[in-house]
């Protein structure tokens, strides 16, 4: 009897592992549970048929986005992965104001240690304040931010005013 | 006659009174439904909708169709890309205020010098000041009361 044994995803499937099974690469059959959870949430069809979508380098990416993805729905059932994002997205905006406070702090000091050298301030000479700074916020890269239908915008807003935490 | 919830119109069946996708997939919105069987299926979003109570299912679908719009945007990363990206601009964010605290630091702390500097000098400069008066003072009680006209002094 040779041939290696059957992928995880072939196992729990109950059906022969093909030489050319898409599971196989990804799905070891050490880890049973890494496909249960994706075969769970997603189904092992609409993996397959995500999988054949995609390059072949890009695929051992996807299975563990695939992954984290559907650990946080079993999870969290109701939110899924978007109670941690709603999370996150708080947790950005407070940082974005701390730093926006702490840039008008040293504004503030630098008023003061150079009174002689104010000259009536225009917009380039705050930027250029700023510039050694090596950060503006206005051009950080944004999330991916999907403007989907205001039922889904609400539910974020109703996240935000909750105490979800993800750990 | 009740018209299909927009799940039965893409499946291809009759929509019955008791439907679980009916209250969340209006027919005005086919997408919604494309969208998530396209990611889920629709089995799995009936199993995942039985197993939550009722005044949670909304909230459930919103978060299945959002997560499922990113996947399709986003074919390799989905919502994790997102989120990883969102770690990105916290670690970001923490590392800039941190720079301008410690900024904020040097500058408070070259000011209170250049301030103690200052005081310093001022407190030479007055003891200075102080002595000269006296010794203008001594002058001034051997000649007698001082003459406004002659007193250049300050």
């Amino acid at each position: 009897m040779g041939g290696s044994s059957p992928c995880a995803s072939c196992k729990l499937l109950r059906r022969r592992c093909a030489k050319e099974c898409i599971f196989a690469p990804y799905f070891p059959s050490n880890d049973p549970q890494k496909f249960a959870i994706v075969h769970k949430v997603f189904g092992a069809s609409n993996v397959s048929k995500m999988l054949r979508e995609l390059p072949v380098h890009q695929r051992e990416d996807a299975v563990s986005s695939l992954v984290y993805e559907a650990t946080a729905r079993v999870r969290d059932p109701v939110y899924g992965c978007v109670g941690a994002i709603s999370y996150l997205q708080n947790q950005v905006s407070e940082l974005q104001m701390q730093l926006s406070v702490a840039q008008a702090e040293i504004l503030r000091i630098q008023m003061q240690l150079e009174p002689a050298m104010l000259t009536p301030i225009d917009q380039d000479d705050k930027t250029s304040l700023f510039s050694s700074n090596n950060f503006n916020i206005n051009n950080s890269p944004h999330p991916q931010y999907i403007n989907f239908a205001s039922s889904s915008t609400n539910l974020i807003q109703d996240l935000l005013g909750g105490e979800y935490l993800w750990t | 006659m009740n018209s299909r919830c927009a799940a039965c119109k893409y499946l291809r069946r009759r929509c019955p009174s008791d439907c679980i996708f009916s209250p969340y997939f209006p027919p005005n919105d086919p997408q919604r439904f494309a969208c998530i069987h396209r990611i889920y299926g629709a089995s799995n979003v009936a199993r995942m909708l039985q197993q939550l109570p009722e005044n949670q299912r909304a909230s459930a679908v919103d978060c299945l169709y959002y997560e499922a719009q990113c996947r399709v945007q986003d074919p390799v990363y989905g919502c994790a890309g997102i989120i990883s990206l969102l770690y990105q601009q916290i670690h970001n964010a923490e590392t800039e205020i941190a720079k301008t605290q410690a900024q904020i630091a040097l500058l408070i702390d070259s000011n209170t010098q250049e301030q103690q500097v200052y005081l310093h000098q001022n407190i030479e400069v007055e003891s200075d000041l102080n002595i000269l008066l006296q010794e203008q003072g001594d002058e001034f009680s051997l000649l007698g009361p001082p003459n406004q006209a002659s007193s250049g002094f300050i």
